[in-house]
């Protein structure tokens, strides 16, 4: 993304460091206006404390951040008003009911209208479907009733921008897909999402962009479809002569050639199908089965990441 | 409609708005509701247990003894009595609730991306806690007047210098009294909220803040660190007596006055220093 593309949060050089450990390492943040983006990273690669320095709760110890075109933290106050966000969890008082708390909410926000405090507070509730619980006290909550309410929160007056840390935290299958379909919803009203996670496969379906940190950096970031095309396709062909199928794979340039049996399986690169299929019978190969499997995101994720999803040191 | 249409407009209403939501917030918690009934009930005790066993003369502060002539030095004996540890408990409580405990319930992020400009939300948690001393001493007051009016009723006042005044202008006495005591919990307060930035779990706070009352107390009573006592805070406090002479003596409720004010002055500039450049990782 060049420079001047219009951008919803950019961040130049961005880091924090407690103490002598650096928890956010020169990240250049670039989330497109009206983009998903899904900030993904195994816990504790410095998600959180990002998306505490966009919000202005941290002072980054150096570089640069800007959100909807406003520099943070000197005007954050300027800004947040746009931007609806969960982080790091909800946080509610426990004795006060869902609606109170909203309440609360709204009546520390200067630009909200008192006037229609309550009619937000119910669609904000009835978005996220909490609006039978809306006069339980929070204390009574479930963890996905809790979460619902933080995203609720974000959603009390109209927002040009929301940051959702983790929004699926807690929340059971339905409760996940009914949280990528709100996402969904308000993409499709024009608002730019930040959403975090540390499982790819909880938002995969609902972002163009991703970012992924690790140890603190961000080490890839782009359109969905760019980091897809990252990965390396796999070929794989069924046939009675496998040593044969190997020499003419190997002859055309393909990498990681193996077989177990009669299937062969090797690295695609740059090849295309169609020539590599027309190789082998030219070069007198029989071949039963023929096919290319893209490179899932998944692959692509865990290769940038590392295997697993331990705890980053 | 666009956030970006939606012009903020942070008047005076927006403060308002904000303060009403700390009221609520404070005097809603069951919590603090039980400990104002324990202010309001040492008063009702002191009527009490005076009306059966009598005043016993002799000991205790001036109010003690004056207490059989008229109700209304049930309210100044309260006052003096709840001032040692009560009342600076109570003020304690809600500081340390002001921000260590939105920040350990993990509230005050939310308070501050909503957004709340972190002085306006000093500043209006600030004003709570001032209101809620006000509150506190009200309490103790009113409930002194009426059980103490119950117990011995309310005639003329003979003040400390043994002049008679009206009822009305006792009660207008009472009322600059209520004002002084609550100006001196106010300065405590603001060292509270100070206090109150620098951690995130509310009972440390609290216990600081108490502790501090404590020890100015005990400092206060050490005869050696005279030159210490102007700038103790509680030192200050029991000079609201001097409302109940005739004339009324000032000197005392004057320097107490501008201490408090000088508290309040450092306390909250270093409150907000510390908060405005702090990073809320709760």
């Amino acid at each position: 993304m060049s420079e001047d593309t219009p951008a919803a949060i950019r961040t130049r050089d961005l880091t924090k460091e407690f103490g002598r450990h650096r928890v956010v390492d020169s990240i250049d943040l670039a989330v497109p206006d009206g983009a998903v983006y899904g900030f993904l990273g195994p816990n504790g690669s410095g998600k959180t404390t990002t998306i505490r320095m966009l919000l202005g709760l941290a002072r980054p110890t150096g570089g640069e951040i800007s959100v909807l075109g406003v520099p943070v933290p000197d005007r954050a106050p300027d800004v947040l008003g746009r931007v609806g966000a969960l982080v790091e969890g909800p946080a509610f008082h426990p004795q006060l009911t869902g609606r109170a708390n909203l309440a609360r909410l709204d009546a520390a926000d200067a630009g909200s209208d008192p006037r229609t405090a309550a009619d937000r507070i119910d669609a904000a509730l009835r978005r996220v479907g909490l609006h039978q619980a809306r006069d339980k006290r929070y204390r009574v909550y479930s963890l996905g009733m809790k979460q619902r309410l933080g995203i609720a929160a974000g959603l009390l007056v109209p927002r040009d921008l929301l940051i959702l840390d983790e929004p699926t935290n807690g929340l059971d299958p339905q409760g996940t897909r009914e949280v990528r379909h709100l996402i969904g919803s308000l993409a499709a009203e024009g608002i730019t999402v930040l959403v975090s996670s540390h499982l790819l496969s909880e938002i995969e379906q609902v972002c163009t962009h991703l970012g992924v940190m690790r140890d603190g950096r961000l080490v890839a970031q782009g359109p969905i479809d760019e980091l897809r095309a990252r990965g390396r396709a796999t070929l794989r062909l069924v046939t009675a002569d496998p040593d044969r199928a190997g020499e003419v794979l190997r002859g055309l340039g393909a990498e990681d050639v193996d077989h177990t049996g009669q299937t062969v399986t090797a690295t695609a690169g740059g090849l295309e199908p169609e020539a590599v299929v027309a190789a082998l019978v030219g070069g007198g190969v029989g071949v039963r089965e023929f096919g290319v499997r893209a490179a899932s995101l998944e692959d692509v994720f865990i290769g940038l990441t590392g295997e697993g999803f331990d705890v980053s040191g | 409609m666009s956030a970006a249409e939606a012009a903020p407009r942070a008047g005076l209403g927006a403060w308002w708005r904000l303060l009403g939501s700390e009221l609520r917030l404070t005097l809603g918690r069951r919590r603090n509701q039980f400990g104002l009934l324990v202010l309001a009930a040492l008063p009702v005790m002191i009527a009490v247990t005076i009306r059966i066993s009598g005043a016993g003369g002799g000991h205790g502060p001036d109010f003690f003894s004056a207490i059989t002539s008229n109700g209304i030095f049930v309210a100044l004996a309260a006052i003096s009595v709840e001032l040692t540890l009560f009342l600076p408990l109570a003020i304690a409580v809600l500081a340390g609730d002001a921000i260590a405990g939105e920040a350990g319930l993990g509230t005050l992020r939310y308070l501050l991306t909503v957004p709340v400009p972190r002085t306006r939300l000093l500043l209006t948690k600030y004003a709570a806690l001032a209101i809620g001393a006000l509150e506190g001493v009200v309490v103790v007051a009113a409930a002194g007047v009426v059980a103490g009016g119950l117990a011995f009723g309310l005639p003329p006042m003979t003040t400390l210098s043994g002049t008679t005044i009206p009822m009305v202008e006792a009660t207008g006495r009472l009322v600059l009294a209520v004002l002084y005591v609550s100006a001196g919990l106010a300065a405590l307060a603001a060292v509270g909220l100070f206090i109150s930035t620098l951690t995130e779990q509310p009972i440390v706070a609290m216990v600081a803040t108490t502790g501090v009352a404590a020890l100015m107390w005990i400092l206060d009573s050490i005869p050696q660190l005279g030159w210490l006592h102007p700038w103790l805070l509680v030192h200050h406090w029991l000079a609201f007596g001097d409302l109940f002479r005739d004339p009324v003596f000032t000197d005392g409720i004057v320097r107490g006055l501008w201490l408090a004010l000088g508290y309040i002055v450092v306390f909250l500039i270093a409150a907000r220093t510390v908060f405005v450049h702090r990073d809320v990782t709760s």
